[in-house]
């Protein structure tokens, strides 16, 4: 393996998933996914649509909790930890690894109680003054506080859907986690708010480890380190972004990434 | 019975107009319809239209004309004195002139003027009909031939038939505005007579409600006394029971319906609950007066508090019952709206499912949720048949729940029940009470359907 730049010392394993497989009813979604995420990079998941890359980074959270019908097999760890062991509570579990979703979903309330829902329901803050701290230090990292400083008691489903994606980053940063997984988080945006976000990414690695789902081929190249290429619920092929990229150990990833099928 | 039937005979003329409309657009292709500008069936609807609108409009014309006339050539031809006869005479006499020509009796004695009067009617009636149809069938079978010549491969005959069509949705669609419109007008307008008997001030703010009118100038107890505060708080008080009941029962079985219920639960306790909706309320009105009241006052004896028999509370708590599946069912509406991602976004966060609803599925449906009990509550207020049978009729100005209390509509009903005379004040106070209701209930509507636009808008 050729090391890049990024990760010429070799990052600890944050998680990892072994065997997993997923059948939503009897229809198989996973089928058996072997992959360890890197702590501190962006670890992109690619691949056509109904690949399953959604699917599995719902795993990592066990958002997969709440939609009926769904079993599955094999383990997750988060910092050696089984997360689907019963001694893992699903809160805390969500806490530590968060989620930013494809559609900009900001609660219908104001800018401020969007980023202090987390920490208040998880108790991060003693008094007013810690909550205005977390308030604003998450605005900050994600780039969002010099444009509302101002209003933030305005409703946040007014803001434009760029600002209320980062808006939506900012909530997840809000409670503190370790990992924070995003679903295709640029594909309702335009160029601009997408090249924002993607600065954005860049910036939040060294603090957070991150996987994003991308369909855009471009986005993984510019913000990942590492990149995995899904394919009808199995993983293909997972290397560093520039050596998947380059030169793509299996021929279906070379098709896909050369557009020639997806 | 003959007017119906030639009238049946012009619609049968319009009928015959499409097929054979439709038949022509088909023949003019030879048979490659494909290249008409309008489908065949809109040529039909063309022709039917040319011929039937015109021929129906100037038969129903000459059929209203052509009554006055009748009644005017009759009425020339009478004698003096019978001419100069006041009007009610003069129409009595015409109505009777009309059932003899039909073949019945009359109401007053037969005179020849009166047979005369028959026999000309008879024959002007005949003349009508025949002349007002033979002019409606040339009228129409003008229309057809008009519209037949039109047709033509190129002939764009959707857009008046379409335009036509939208003009028949248009009325049909201003009958219940024209109905509300209606209804609003003539209670108004009883109410305003209520209001030159009784002053408008004393009808609303008055504390003494004893709908009573003097048969004669020395009647005993002839003053009577249209205060409504006694109605209103009597309504408040039963409608505020009921939502005490309905609000929280109603709001949490939705919760319990939307958020917590695994499908197979919810396939059964929804349409369970929505059967309480079904029950007439005639039968949850003696439910209350039967069941509920001796109950409470049972209960009331037997920890020393004096219930009485028609008490409030019982009114109140059936009517609750009744309209929780409203509540529910509005609410239910509501959180189902609220858009899964908002619960993903919350659960992602490391929120518990409970946390989830409390502070961002709910407040998310709130306006929703408020315009539903809002809907509820004028519903409530309106609800005659459980309070009627339930609540008494005595109006007491008390906000205790043990004792009777008695509603506006309660009011309506018994003011309105018997032979009245429709001039007197007690029976036009119950014009103003349903004018009153009527406001309220069409305030609280308004108000309900605008939070409930406004909160569709935001999530579209």
């Amino acid at each position: 393996m050729v090391e890049s730049a990024d990760t010429r010392d070799a990052p600890r394993v944050k998680m990892r998933t072994r065997r997993l497989k997923l059948w939503y009813g009897d229809k198989q979604a996973l089928a058996g996914i072997d992959l360890d995420v890197p702590e501190h990079r962006v670890t992109a998941l690619i691949g056509p649509s109904g690949c399953g890359k959604t699917t599995f980074l719902k795993c990592l959270n066990r958002m997969t909790d709440t939609i009926d019908g769904v079993t599955t097999e094999g383990s997750v760890t988060l910092d050696d930890v089984d997360v689907r062991d019963r001694s893992v509570d699903v809160v805390q579990l969500r806490a530590r690894v968060g989620m930013v979703f494809q559609k900009p979903n900001p609660f219908p309330k104001t800018v401020y109680d969007n980023i202090a829902y987390g920490p208040r329901i998880h108790g991060l803050a003693a008094n007013r003054r810690e909550l205005d701290d977390i308030v604003e230090s998450s605005l900050r990292r994600a780039g969002l506080w010099e444009e509302v400083s101002g209003r933030l008691g305005d409703l946040a489903t007014g803001m434009s859907g760029g600002q209320q994606q980062r808006l939506c980053i900012a909530r997840s940063i809000a409670v503190a986690p370790e990992v924070i997984l995003m679903d295709e988080p640029c594909s309702a945006l335009d160029p601009i708010s997408t090249a924002r976000i993607e600065e954005l990414i860049d910036d939040l690695r060294t603090k957070y480890t991150i996987v994003i789902v991308t369909h855009n081929l471009q986005q993984a190249a510019r913000v990942s380190q590492m990149t995995a290429f899904f394919h009808l619920g199995r993983l293909i092929e997972v290397n560093s972004t520039a050596e998947l990229f380059q030169s793509p150990a299996e021929s279906m990833t070379e098709d896909y990434i050369t557009g020639r099928f997806g | 019975m003959t007017q119906l039937i030639l009238t049946l005979a012009l619609i049968c003329l319009a009928a015959a107009a499409f097929l054979v409309g439709r038949r022509k657009a088909i023949g003019v292709t030879g048979g490659r319809t494909s290249i008409l500008h309008s489908r065949p069936v809109y040529h039909g609807w063309y022709v039917a239209l040319a011929c039937g609108l015109p021929a129906v409009s100037l038969w129903f014309m000459v059929l209203l004309a052509g009554d006055w006339m009748i009644d005017r050539t009759i009425v020339a031809a009478l004698p003096g004195e019978l001419r100069e006869a006041s009007a009610p005479i003069l129409q009595r006499f015409l109505n009777d002139a009309e059932t003899l020509a039909a073949g019945g009796i009359p109401t007053i004695e037969i005179t020849p003027e009166l047979e005369a009067a028959a026999a000309s009617f008879r024959r002007l009636t005949l003349l009508e009909r025949w002349v007002g149809f033979s002019a409606a069938m040339g009228l129409g079978l003008i229309g057809a031939g008009f519209a037949m010549r039109r047709i033509d491969i190129s002939r764009r005959t959707r857009q008046p038939v379409e335009r036509v069509l939208l003009i028949v949705l248009l009325a049909v669609a201003a009958i219940s505005v024209l109905t509300t419109a209606g209804i609003v007008f003539s209670v108004l307008f009883e109410a305003i007579r209520f209001f030159d008997k009784v002053p408008f001030l004393d009808f609303l703010f008055g504390v003494k409600w004893s709908p009573q009118i003097a048969l004669r100038e020395d009647q005993v107890g002839s003053s009577g006394a249209f205060g409504a505060i006694p109605l209103f708080t009597g309504t408040i008080l039963i409608t505020l029971i009921a939502m005490l009941v309905a609000g929280p029962v109603g709001l949490l079985s939705a919760v319990y319906l939307a958020e917590y219920a695994d499908p197979r639960h919810r396939a059964v306790a929804k349409p369970m609950l929505e059967i309480l909706a079904g029950i007439p309320t005639v039968v949850y009105g003696f439910f209350a007066a039967l069941v509920v009241a001796p109950a409470l006052r049972e209960a009331g004896i037997m920890v020393g508090l004096d219930v009485a028999s028609e008490s409030a509370l019982a009114a109140g708590l059936v009517m609750g019952m009744m309209i929780i599946p409203f509540v529910s069912s509005l609410t239910d509406d509501a959180l189902a709206a609220v858009p899964d991602d908002l619960r993903d976004a919350s659960l992602g966060l490391g929120a518990t499912h409970q946390e989830t609803v409390t502070r961002v599925v709910i407040p998310a449906a709130l306006p929703g949720i408020v315009a539903g009990f809002l809907l509820a509550v004028s519903r409530a207020i309106g609800e005659t048949m459980i309070v009627v049978m339930a609540a008494g009729l005595a109006a007491n100005l008390t906000a205790n729940p043990l004792e009777a209390v008695t509603t506006v509509t309660v009011q309506i009903v018994t003011l309105l029940i018997g032979d009245q005379e429709f001039d007197s004040a007690k029976t036009l106070a119950a014009f103003a009470l349903g004018l009153t209701l009527f406001m309220v209930t069409l305030g609280l509507n308004v108000v309900a359907l605008r939070m409930v636009q406004k909160y569709q808008e935001k999530y579209d």
